[in-house]
């Protein structure tokens, strides 16, 4: 990002096209910025491409903790086991279901809590915190309250339901509370990072809107969204890659009973309570796979930017 | 560029060099005082510490238990009671990540009896052999110890257990029923006249819905796994379960928060005067007599109702057994402080304070036991009769198989349903299968 616009610069201005005819100086320069960088690069290799690795590696063995003695290289059969299983496609579409709605209904609450904080006159700032108060909360807290608050004879949300209902055990109503507190978490979020984008829109496009005849809806719709949408798409990018991976709240909430598991509880399950090394990393590994075809989505199809490297008026 | 920077930086850095230096040894100092503490730890001079690993007990017999066997070492070694998630699935999974990792700081663990097989076929628990196998077989009961049994070897040594019997309500039923067959029709009658008559038996999809299958099995005649654990032997005793376990669920009997129940909802609802039988463990009898003591009256308990009329049940045992880590830093004192831990006084202890059903047959007939166990002595007889859950290293996927698929226990087909518990224990055994 800065470092891109500091080597570019140079570049432009002391040598042409070629990039061989750079002169010495750029190139100790250019050097220079790649050590500097190295140790940051070597952390982050450590760190993410060596797990990665790693759960590659397992992923084509078939080794079972519980049977050490038996483990041995089987190749592609894993994913061949994972991909025809019907657990795996269950969790797939509960997934991909959880996944859709819960940002769909963040995107349009986060447009609207933007909205709020935007215009708010008086107490802007209490009112920011108070709506980022949800997103503070550790997940697996906000879980475990949910959890309380849905279990019947206990539960002060369970008492308004009829009597005898356990919502968390049948597959729908689970899921309908599991986007609930997705939803409940995560909107303060959308809405900080729409609030940035709605911080751009000029004032005077809109008056000039006003002027026009446009009304406040015509308005939003026509000239607030469009000039919003770099930051939309950034937002959307986050939480749908956060949405797939969902874990904690269906840890808390149903322990992915009943029809309610998502990928990363069944990876979750197979590792360590089948300790399943072999079948656990493929399905790691294809949860990483889904998460990257996402952001290519995202980044390639739909045209979002990451943050900072906007080119000129894109 | 470079050589501008650096002519421009060289002024800085000399007149910054004396300062950087400070800077530099403040930035080192805590750095090496990190070092030296971590190095410290290890070379402690007092007595061996001996890490017990066990469920929370609120009882405080289990921490008396630990008191009592540091004060028998004579000053060797002090035993520390380190306390487990709640759940057994939370305790096995902080057991298994540790020893995955080979921690060494593990020395007693307080192992469920359906994980022997699986910690000794991974290599995480020490074998018991010699006098130490001697002093842990003595006096104990035969089915506890075949749980800690594996591939000929035992591998633990059974400190509690537990078996369910037959709890019904003398003054609505005057004899209690021998076989399931009977119970049903029992509870059918009382639900003509209009009065309670709901069976209780845990029935949500979880470990409790496999205990009750596999008893049904047992009691039938037949097995889940064959004798070698390396196949699935099912067959036509395993029908019969599931048609009793679906007959049940689709008869007046059936409570309807069955899907949901565990063994705790069985006794709230027994509790509140619903149910006519209850299949549960004998947690609920102290339970009853502190909260209905008008139901308590005429709360009986019975032997557990077999499946065939000549053949009495197999009730299928719970429990938790003392098992020595493989990393320990101190296995001979370890194999010492479990045999402690397990001897007559701490379990009797264990027994009245914390209601935990003692292994060695000897308690059973001691009277402070009987006066807070009345039904000690069908307790025994149900441990001398019971069975034990498939023993094989796989046990979680059987489990998670047969409770998936037996749950809600209405929309159990007996012959569909017992053939895909077969197909997916047969993936299961090869490691071959995914676990929903």
């Amino acid at each position: 990002m800065s470092s891109d616009s500091s080597t570019t610069a140079p570049q432009k201005t002391t040598a042409p096209a070629d990039p061989k005819a750079l002169s010495e100086g750029a190139r100790q320069e250019r050097r220079l910025g790649w050590l500097l960088c190295a140790p940051a690069v070597v952390v982050m290799l450590a760190v993410t491409a060596y797990p990665i690795g790693y759960a590659v590696y397992l992923s084509l063995q078939r080794y079972d903790l519980r049977f050490p003695s038996q483990a041995s290289f089987v190749g592609l059969s894993n994913y061949g086991a994972v991909l025809s299983s019907p657990f795996w496609w269950e969790a797939f579409w509960v997934t991909l279901f959880i996944t859709v709605v819960s940002v769909a209904v963040e995107l349009a609450l986060g447009l609207a809590l933007a909205v709020v904080m935007h215009r708010t006159i008086f107490g802007r700032g209490t009112v920011r915190t108070a709506i980022l108060v949800p997103y503070g909360i550790v997940t697996v807290v906000a879980a475990f309250s949910w959890q309380y608050a849905w279990t019947p004879d206990t539960g002060y949300l369970a008492a308004l339901l009829p009597a005898g209902d356990a919502p968390l055990t049948e597959q729908w109503p689970a899921l309908g509370l599991i986007i609930l507190a997705e939803v409940w978490k995560t909107t303060p979020f959308m809405a900080l990072l729409l609030l940035a984008g709605l911080a751009l829109v000029p004032e005077e496009t809109l008056r000039a809107a006003m002027v026009d005849g446009a009304s406040a809806w015509q308005r939003f719709t026509r000239v607030t969204l469009p000039l919003m949408k770099p930051a939309i798409l950034v937002a959307l990018l986050f939480r749908t890659l956060d949405a797939f991976r969902v874990f904690d709240s269906i840890y808390i909430l149903t322990s992915g009973a009943h029809g309610t598991g998502s990928v990363s509880i069944l990876g979750y399950d197979n590792l360590f309570t089948a300790l399943n090394l072999g079948i656990g990393s493929a399905i790691s590994v294809l949860v990483f796979i889904c998460v990257a075809l996402i952001a290519f989505a995202f980044i390639k199809l739909f045209g979002a930017a990451a943050p900072g490297s906007q080119e000129g008026g894109r | 560029m470079a050589w501008k920077a650096r002519a421009a930086g060289a002024p800085a850095a000399a007149s910054a060099r004396p300062a950087g230096r400070w800077l530099r040894a403040l930035v080192t100092l805590p750095l090496i005082a990190c070092l030296l503490a971590s190095c410290d730890s290890s070379s402690s001079s007092g007595p061996a510490t001996v890490n017990w690993y066990n469920f929370p007990d609120d009882s405080g017999a289990l921490a008396g238990a630990a008191a009592n066997c540091t004060r028998a070492s004579g000053g060797r070694y002090r035993v520390v009671y380190n306390r487990l998630p709640r759940t057994a699935d939370g305790q096995r999974q902080q057991l298994v990540r540790r020893l995955a990792a080979r921690d060494d700081s593990l020395d007693i663990l307080g192992l469920d009896v359906t994980w022997a097989p699986e910690f000794a076929e991974a290599d995480w628990i020490l074998p018991w052999t010699g006098a130490n196998r001697r002093r842990a077989t003595a006096g104990t009961l035969e089915v506890p110890l075949d749980t800690a049994t594996w591939k000929g070897r035992l591998y633990a040594v059974p400190y509690n257990t537990n078996t369910q019997l037959l709890w019904y309500r003398s003054d609505l039923v005057p004899r209690p029923p021998r076989t399931w067959a009977e119970m049903l029709d029992m509870a059918r009658a009382l639900a003509e006249q209009g009065k309670p008559h709901y069976i209780e038996i845990q029935g949500a999809q979880y470990e409790g819905l496999t205990v009750w299958f596999n008893t049904l099995v047992e009691s039938a005649g037949g097995s889940i796994l064959n004798r070698t654990a390396t196949a699935p032997s099912l067959g036509p005793p395993a029908v019969e379960a599931a048609t009793i376990m679906r007959d049940l669920a689709t008869s007046p009997a059936a409570d309807p928060s069955l899907p949901n129940q565990m063994e705790d909802q069985n006794r709230l609802a027994m509790e509140s005067g619903t149910a006519a039988f209850e299949l549960n463990y004998p947690f609920v009898y102290p339970s009853m007599k502190a909260n209905q003591p008008e139901l308590f009256k005429h709360f009986r308990w019975a032997a557990y109702p077999g499946v065939d009329a000549d053949r009495p049940a197999k009730p299928t045992i719970g429990g938790i057994d003392l098992a020595v880590a493989a990393y320990s830093r101190h296995p001979d004192y370890a194999f010492e402080a479990a045999l402690c831990l397990r001897n007559r006084q701490n379990q009797l202890a264990a027994a009245l304070q914390g209601g935990l059903p003692p292994t060695l047959r000897a308690i059973y007939s001691e009277k402070p036991f009987i006066k807070s166990y009345p039904f000690a002595a069908q307790v025994l007889a149900a441990l001398e009769n019971a069975s034990t859950r498939p023993k094989t290293p796989a046990y979680q996927n059987v489990s998670i198989a047969i409770s998936h698929t037996l749950s809600p226990p209405s929309a159990i087909d007996p012959r569909s349903s017992v053939a895909t518990i077969r197909d997916q224990i047969e993936d299961a055994l090869e490691s071959k299968g995914l676990i929903p």
